[in-house]
């Protein structure tokens, strides 16, 4: 394919910048002729799409923030200005809190095309690192985010989870003091969660740019999981993969766009159009779907502070994958057995978000421990364990090569290829 | 393709049982009757005669003691709403009154409202509408619809299913009512719609299900004014990305044609 070309300036003025700041080159090598894969599917598609959801997030966001005002007294009724008199100021609303959670869908889908394929696998473990260090900033964005609604979710979902800070033996109630500003969630809870909410999305935005860079190190993954060889496994990023992307974008969008103009609410609670009341507790207090797994594994454990840890643990576990899972073979295409535990975990995933939005008691409670049990173990057990006896099956010999590899020197066909 | 059907498959049912747990929190109560609504489905538009109507219900009954406050009278005239004429609305603010700046003496003045001014709320604070209510507080009414579950049918079940006899197996204090459709099925508003108690101005009889059924259209509206403007942008919006997806649909076959 064409990407063998390298970037020469065509004019004075590309020249002389190309000499002291070389960013078209940059631009170059980085989004044009960059070398990819080309035998990636649509699931490769995410890392553009989450892109565009962070920059739509934060561009809404920053004019939300011209017309809120961040105080207890104030905070809703702001909102409803927003829908009700700035120019469509519902359709910006709608976009940002409807935005966060086809953020968090679009970032479960790469989380999980990435534990299929192998793609945290050296040589990517830092790519992967950077990766979950993005979603744990997401979840604390979007859980302040939540709070500046200021509805009555907002507050006691804002009261659970910063109670959780608490149960941390001796310094805990300190701490919780500190976060809330005062000794319950109050108006210095609220400013410094607007001021904190508006902070991370560029902090994450740092965090993708490093997480790019460690991309374009190594080069893409693809659904073999076999290290790219030479050139002709690969296509350049522009036009194959821009317009790829775009059209998957697309896609997305209408889905998008069926939840912004025909069901912007079904994402949220009714409660939390009910103004901040701490008089009043909800029936149920639930957080956001995308937090729901969480809720779940947090809930399963009859002791709190172990619940916490838990539930902190199921995130922190991510950080380890690459030296849990140790199999050289990365793709789950050619690891049988792997695959069946790995769609067990998919459905045990998808089982606690629904756990979480139940109350937690009779089959409830126990279903959510079986799943927790489970999450743990996939990673904890089953991983070092398939590492160590799992036979992968048969593998062809490259991405352009499909001929079955009879030599099982594995290292030798998944080792990086160094810069192609 | 296996894996993608499984993960939409997948991610589909999380939707569709959040949703359910979403109506379901509601606690003990009647399923909500749908008597259909104009502005229901990606088309919908409100009916305008029956928003009027419902102003109406809500200005001469609910507003004695639920206030709206994020709505302004301008509301009341602006498309997709009950479009009542400008000299209408301010005939309409014009009979509230506003405590508005002070006199040279730097005494209060009161003067009428005026289009841009918010509706008035019955009582100053929420502890004086609890001490006139039994203790219970009536809920500002600007966005009931969206703070309730199907909130739409939720008010149109609630607002017509007082029911005179109950089963003998509920007790109530003698201060509540009986309603089946509200959660714990114990509610502190009495009965607050009898048949002809509004003289609808357009001669629509008023039945008890036709005032719920205006007022419930009305709280709709009142709760999201852009509805209308919100879809009717969508079909646009839409439409501009299906025709963006068939050319990108052909650019990217057309564009991995020779990538074997």
């Amino acid at each position: 394919m064409n990407h063998d070309h390298e970037y020469t300036p065509s004019n004075g003025f590309t020249k002389w910048l190309d000499k002291r700041l070389p960013l078209i080159r940059f631009a170059d090598e980085n989004m044009l002729s960059f070398p990819t894969p080309k035998n990636l599917n649509y699931f490769w598609t995410f890392g553009f799409i989450l892109t565009l959801c962070l920059v739509t997030q934060i561009i809404t966001g920053i004019v939300l923030a011209m017309h809120y005002t961040p105080h207890v007294l104030m905070a809703f009724d702001s909102i409803e200005h927003i829908m009700r008199d700035v120019n469509y100021g519902w359709l910006i609303r709608y976009i940002h809190a409807n935005g966060a959670s086809m953020f968090f869908l679009a970032v479960f889908i790469h989380m999980f095309r990435g534990l299929y394929y192998g793609s945290y696998k050296e040589p990517r473990e830092i790519l992967w690192i950077l990766g979950v260090v993005i979603f744990l900033l997401m979840i604390i964005t979007a859980f302040m985010g939540y709070v500046l609604v200021w509805g009555q979710m907002s507050f006691w979902g804002a009261t659970v989870i910063t109670n959780l800070v608490a149960t941390i033996p001796v310094v805990g109630e300190s701490i919780l003091t500190l976060l809330l500003g005062g000794f319950s969630v109050d108006n210095p809870t609220l400013n410094r969660f607007f001021s904190l909410h508006y902070l991370l999305p560029f902090v994450i935005f740092g965090v993708v740019i490093l997480h790019i860079w460690a991309l374009h190190v190594t080069g893409n993954n693809n659904p073999t999981g076999i290290s790219v060889k030479d050139s002709n496994d690969t296509i350049s990023f522009h036009p194959y993969y821009t317009v790829k992307d775009l059209f998957a974008y697309v896609v997305f969008l209408l889905m998008f766009s069926y939840f912004i103009f025909y069901n912007p609410n079904i994402l949220g609670h009714p409660d939390n159009y009910i103004e901040a009341d701490p008089m009043v507790t909800p029936a149920h207090i639930v957080p956001e779907w995308y937090l729901l797994p969480f809720y779940a594994i947090l809930r399963a454990v009859p002791d709190k502070l172990m619940g916490v840890l838990l539930m902190f643990g199921s995130i922190v576990v991510l950080f380890f994958l690459p030296w849990l899972d140790t199999m050289k073979v990365r793709s789950a295409r050619y690891r049988p057995t792997y695959k069946i535990f790995y769609f067990t975990f998919l459905v045990c995933c998808l089982l606690l978000g629904y756990l979480g939005g139940q109350a937690p008691e009779g089959i409830y409670l126990f279903l959510s421990r079986v799943c927790t049990i489970y999450y743990f173990a996939f990673f904890l057990v089953v991983m070092p364990i398939l590492s160590k006896y799992e036979r992968p099956s048969p593998m062809p010999i490259g991405i352009s090569n499909p001929a079955i590899n009879n030599n099982l020197e594995m290292d030798d066909n998944l080792a990086p290829s160094g810069n192609n | 393709m296996r894996l993608s059907k499984i993960i939409i498959i997948l991610f589909s049912f999380v939707f569709i049982s959040n949703a359910d747990s979403l109506s379901a929190a509601g606690g003990e109560a009647y399923k909500n009757l749908k008597p259909g609504f104009s502005f229901e489905g990606p088309f919908g538009k409100f009916d305008r005669e029956s928003l009027k109507r419902g102003y109406q219900v809500y200005s001469e009954v609910c507003a004695s003691c639920h206030g709206m406050k994020q709505l302004s009278f301008r509301n009341l005239s602006q498309p997709g709403g009950p479009e009542f004429s400008i000299d209408k609305v301010k005939e309409i603010a014009a009979e509230y009154f506003i405590m508005d700046g002070a006199d040279e003496y730097g005494d209060p003045v009161e003067r009428a409202r005026i289009p841009s001014d918010r509706f008035q709320s019955p009582f100053d604070s929420k502890d004086a509408a609890k001490a006139a209510n039994n203790g219970a507080y009536p809920p500002d009414l600007s966005l009931i619809t969206k703070a309730r579950s199907d909130g739409t049918n939720y008010i149109y079940s609630l607002l017509s299913g007082y029911e005179e006899t109950m089963p003998d197996n509920i007790t109530i204090d003698d201060a509540l009512s009986y309603n089946p459709w509200f959660p714990g099925n114990a509610i502190a508003m009495a009965q607050p719609l009898y048949d002809e108690m509004v003289e609808y101005t357009d001669g629509t009889e008023a039945t008890i299900s036709q005032m719920s059924y205006d007022v419930a259209n009305f709280l709709t509206w009142a709760a999201e004014p852009s509805m209308e403007e919100r879809k009717s942008l969508g079909i646009i919006v839409m439409g501009f990305l299906i025709i963006f997806l068939i050319l990108m649909f052909f650019s990217v076959r057309r564009l991995f044609e020779d990538v074997h």
